[in-house]
């Protein structure tokens, strides 16, 4: 990935999250705090005024950098969440990355989040989308694919009762809302999908 | 110049119940145990910063180590960030605590008053889960 290739990838992620800011914010209101959008905005915010310096050096360089602003600014559990994902991902992936290697970088990934989480697959959290994208990643399904396997994970958590996070706190009560986290990790799916694709 | 007591830094999404829980340690070990508090987010909102916490850390810094005294969720994982992201002859002196958060720093406080080692001073802290007073 070129420097204009890696710009493009945070800038599609940021744009999309600071989007998406006031309906994750909606969903944490009712499971959470209420400050996911908010973090998750000044987070990107962050990133997107570093772009240009994240994207001078190769793709795993970049992501580091990424995950390092977003631990930094975001404020909430997210941010070592989102900050560990990224650079667990920039850890285990080579510049220019194939499906296998990418796959594998995100095994690794979710390995390190469950940690930094102390968490499962199944307790109502980003886990239950950013697993099932790697199932389907790792499988090889086409982009569409991955995309509505991580819309369906996102919806799939509406049922799920939390048993991690500030959603813990309410227990049945978590019942019936999407998880914010899963949310934004779906979000964050779609823009990198969409980057790819973009480039040229 | 470094204390030879173990620092107790206290970490809150609130400022206010950071400095109000710091204010209570102070009042109870006076001045011989490093203390340092952070609270809210890095725009100044409810929250925990890894920076802040990073800061405080390196505040109440000493070579016998640093207790970290958390609230909520968010607090703990942010001050485990703040823990690996510090240098690595530090890293391994710096514990959290599970304990309520103030009456946690004022029992860790008061173990460190003693001059007692990084490990006593959190089993201290930790006794108080294992009471009737909370879960």
């Amino acid at each position: 990935m070129d420097a204009k290739d890696i710009r493009l990838l945070i800038d599609t992620l940021a744009d999309r999250i600071i989007a998406a800011s006031d309906e994750l914010t909606a969903l944490d209101q009712a499971i959470g705090d209420g400050d996911h959008g908010i973090n998750m905005k000044r987070g990107f915010e962050a990133a997107k005024a570093e772009a240009q310096a994240m994207a001078a050096g190769d793709l795993p360089a970049a992501l580091h950098k990424l995950g390092m602003t977003l631990v930094m600014k975001i404020g909430g559990a997210s941010g070592p969440l989102y900050g560990t994902l990224f650079m667990a991902l920039a850890k285990a992936m080579p510049p220019d990355p194939d499906r296998a290697q990418l796959a594998s970088a995100l095994a690794s990934a979710i390995a390190a989040v469950k940690a930094r989480g102390k968490s499962e697959v199944g307790q109502k959290t980003m886990l239950d989308v950013l697993d099932p994208v790697y199932r389907a990643l790792a499988a090889g399904v086409d982009a569409e694919g991955i995309r509505s396997a991580a819309r369906e994970a996102a919806k799939a958590t509406i049922p799920l009762k939390a048993t991690r996070g500030r959603a813990s706190f309410l227990g049945e009560r978590s019942i019936g809302h999407m998880d914010p986290g899963a949310r934004s990790s779906e979000i964050m799916v779609g823009a990198v999908l969409d980057a790819l694709e973009q480039r040229s | 110049m470094t204390s030879s007591n173990v620092g107790i830094v206290i970490v809150s999404h609130s400022k206010d119940v950071a400095r109000g829980a710091a204010e209570m340690v102070r009042q109870m070990v006076g001045p011989e145990v490093p203390l340092a508090h952070c609270g809210g987010d890095p725009g100044g909102g409810l929250g925990t910063s890894v920076e802040s916490i990073m800061a405080a850390i390196a505040e109440a810094w000493s070579e016998k180590g640093v207790a970290v005294l958390v609230d909520l969720g968010g607090a703990e994982t942010n001050s485990e960030m703040a823990i690996e992201m510090l240098p690595a002859d530090r890293r391994d002196r710096v514990v959290i605590c599970n304990a309520p958060i103030v009456e946690g720093a004022v029992m860790a406080a008061t173990e460190s008053s003693a001059g007692s080692s990084l490990a006593a001073v959190r089993s201290t802290a930790e006794e108080l889960y294992a009471g009737s007073i909370v879960p």
